[in-house]
């Protein structure tokens, strides 16, 4: 069957504590839309039979390192893909356990939607908690709860109401736009990919079909205008010796030839000439296209410049508060001056102030303990040495959000969402 | 209503093109790694659209086994002078001349691993700072956790248990002397991907993608092509057989399936009811369980 190249992508994050059967949904998904090869499962099911398992361990799909396979552990997030007729899927499969802070916000960072699942006989825990506080902090837009292993409690539409009521109550304290719930049993494919014949009481359609309909045409910024400029296009040669565009991929809003623009941090005034691509000029462009803007006017813009709309513009700012999440194993050192790269953009900057740290299994603030370890997230002020043009990550996830680099190591130490 | 959504492709190409900027912007002298398989043919097409209508900022690198089809020596030679980018050719038979390598032998030998020292050696002469890959996710269990900017120390070498986290579209490419950075632009992308992006976009490919008669010789339940790199073992006879080959690497290495797919339509077709990984008929990543991930770490492709 030829896939339909006419289709959406949709970016989900799974997560889910130890046997709860995250694996094997995954297992699921990609087998029963037959996104699994004969070659990957039977290499699979010979290291299954070296263990002297009695079952195919569809872990080892996502588990490719070898210390992953040798351990059974997943230490890293892990991307798998797959597509029915009518999505193209990009599961970031993150590990419950070892840093899985760490591992969650950088597979939540990108995705459209967060799929959590609990083991219906042990109902809401510390994990699930975690989990979708991250998914609320990283404004994932979607949010799906499976209720797994139905079976094991006889498919009981009680036991999943407790569940599912648990988990609303919870919810309710987070900012999640889209929530749904499902009962499953992924080991035996209820309303994984068919409805369950088991469930009749549960009415809602089955969990490939939320994934395949779930409306994400609005989960970008359409109305605040942003563009990061990454590079010029100059390219000096006789057929196009005086052309000169600003390429970047538009972080919000959509930008149409005509339109009047203000340049930042100059704040010179201009008006778009056109919005080129090598296929031609286009009328508009929308998050999240690559395109190269040519201006009305001749002024020399460069990388970490921002092309908005002059009525409405990000502050700019040295002083930014931002929820940080830190990845790195040694905590910060002080007054050391990170690299701060937000957008295109890239200053200095000192953590001058921590104002607490959150429990990310309650929400509660720890105003009282300030310590900065890896997988702690804490909300903090950084003063920069120069302004960067921002929005509150809630209005712009890609304006919105920023990585601090340590100056000695050039490791990603920390990621940071705006308030 | 107006919807404001992309097709799939056409968000991994926008992707691509963004990811080829940013190397462009953070790095000095970056190279594309251009094999002349499809993926490296679809990264040069990309390459071209993120910088139109400038030329392609970055030359091209072949790490040259001196093992080829001779028709991806004529496709590439004739895709650089198309685009008017700087060809650099790194030479595993220099290497071996040179004493760096030792030759392998038996009946599958190959120069599939040699070649990390070559490129190693190149990058090194060149002061390379980024060399841009093909490389895709969804190819290899290795791969699959592999960043778009990816981490090379001194010695060249991946260390996949202490990658840096990549969040949001924020890449690091931040490096101390002497090391270099592996950049995917393509990671996302699945075979499907990239064949119906080359039927919808039209790309030129070499033949050998196509099906076509050919000498070949079953080994490991792939047709390896007969050359004169390839020493025959005891039993195994030259046959013909009308093939076409998924992947393009080393002429030593590289298996055909049989096909009849003598289109891109077809191939697609093919490609969709496909149900064996193209890698499957690759003789270097059969070599052992974690072929991929050990060789990676040595600072392969």
């Amino acid at each position: 069957m030829i896939q339909s190249t006419q289709s959406e992508l949709l970016r989900f994050t799974t997560a889910g504590s130890v046997d709860d059967g995250k694996s094997t949904l995954i297992g699921r998904l990609l087998y029963d839309s037959k996104s699994i090869f004969e070659d990957q499962l039977e290499s699979v099911r010979k290291v299954s039979e070296q263990r002297g398992l009695e079952h195919v361990e569809l872990a080892l799909l996502t588990d490719g390192l070898k210390d992953e396979r040798e351990q059974g552990i997943t230490i890293d997030v892990a991307y798998r893909y797959f597509a029915t007729p009518r999505r193209k899927f990009i599961i970031a499969d993150t590990p419950g356990h070892i840093q899985y802070t760490r591992n969650m916000v950088t597979g939540a960072s990108t995705a459209n939607l967060a799929l959590i699942l609990v083991d219906a006989r042990k109902g809401v825990i510390e994990q699930t908690c975690r989990h979708a506080i991250i998914a609320s902090l990283l404004q994932i837009p979607h949010l799906i709860l499976c209720v797994n292993k139905m079976d094991l409690v006889d498919y009981s539409e009680e036991v999943y109401n407790e569940v599912v009521s648990e988990f609303r109550s919870f919810a309710s304290k987070l900012d999640i736009k889209d929530l749904r719930y499902l009962p499953i049993s992924a080991l035996h494919g209820d309303n994984v990919v068919n409805n369950s014949t088991h469930m009749p009481w549960y009415k809602g359609p089955s969990l490939l079909y939320n994934l395949e309909t779930i409306h994400i045409g609005s989960d970008e910024n359409l109305i605040d205008c942003r563009f990061p400029v990454q590079t010029v296009i100059r390219p000096h040669s006789e057929e196009f010796p005086d052309y000169r565009a600003y390429a970047g991929k538009v972080a919000g809003g959509i930008f149409k030839p005509g339109d009047e623009v203000t340049i930042l941090p100059s704040g010179f005034q201009s008006k778009i000439k056109s919005i080129d691509t090598h296929d031609g000029s286009v009328e508009k462009a929308f998050p999240p296209m690559s395109v190269a803007i040519r201006l009305e006017d001749d002024y020399d813009l460069g990388r970490g410049d921002m092309i908005v709309r002059t009525h409405n513009q990000p502050s700019a700012s040295q002083d930014i508060d931002f929820m940080m999440c830190w990845l790195n194993q040694n905590p910060p050192r002080p007054k050391t001056k990170y690299i701060v790269r937000q957008t295109t953009n890239e200053v200095k900057g000192i953590i001058k102030e921590v104002y607490y740290k959150m429990d990310i299994n309650t929400l509660h603030r720890l105003e009282k303990d300030k310590s900065i370890q890896m997988n702690d997230i804490l909300r903090v002020k950084i003063r920069t040495t120069h302004p960067l043009l921002v929005d509150p990550y809630r209005k712009n996830r890609h304006t919105g959000s920023l990585i601090l680099i340590d100056p000695a190591t050039y490791e990603t130490v920390a990621a940071g969402m705006i308030i | 209503m107006q919807t404001y959504t992309l097709d799939h492709l056409k968000e991994l190409e926008s992707e691509a093109i963004y990811v080829l900027r940013e190397v462009y912007a953070q790095f000095d002298r970056p190279v594309i790694m251009f094999s002349g398989g499809k993926d490296s043919i679809v990264v040069s097409h990309l390459a071209k659209k993120a910088f139109y209508p400038a030329k392609i900022p970055f030359p091209f690198l072949h790490i040259d086994t001196g093992h080829n089809f001779p028709e991806t020596i004529r496709f590439r030679d004739d895709l650089v002078a198309a685009l008017g980018v700087q060809l650099i050719v790194g030479s595993v038979a220099e290497s071996i001349q040179n004493g760096r390598v030792i030759e392998e032998r038996g009946f599958n030998a190959s120069r599939n691993t040699l070649q990390t020292t070559t490129l190693l050696d190149t990058i090194e002469e060149y002061a390379i700072d980024c060399a841009i890959g093909g490389g895709r996710r969804d190819e290899e269990k290795a791969r699959a956790k592999e960043r778009f900017f990816s981490h090379r120390d001194e010695f060249g070498q991946w260390d996949p248990k202490n990658q840096r986290p990549e969040l949001w579209n924020l890449f690091n490419g931040k490096k101390q002397m002497g090391e270099h950075f592996r950049e995917f632009p393509k990671s996302n992308w699945t075979e499907m991907d990239v064949w119906q992006y080359i039927l919808e976009e039209n790309i030129d490919i070499p033949s050998l993608y196509f099906s076509h008669e050919r000498e070949v010789v079953e080994r490991q339940g792939t047709f390896l092509p007969f050359s004169s790199f390839l020493n025959l073992k005891p039993g195994e006879e030259i046959v013909r057989k009308k093939v076409r080959f998924r992947t393009l690497g080393d002429i030593t290495i590289t298996g055909g399936v049989e096909s009849n797919a003598v289109t891109l339509e077809q191939i697609v077709t093919e490609v969709a009811a496909s149900r064996e990984t193209e890698r499957g008929n690759r003789a270097d990543d059969k070599r052992s369980e974690t072929a991929m991930e050990d060789r990676k770490k040595e600072g392969y492709f």
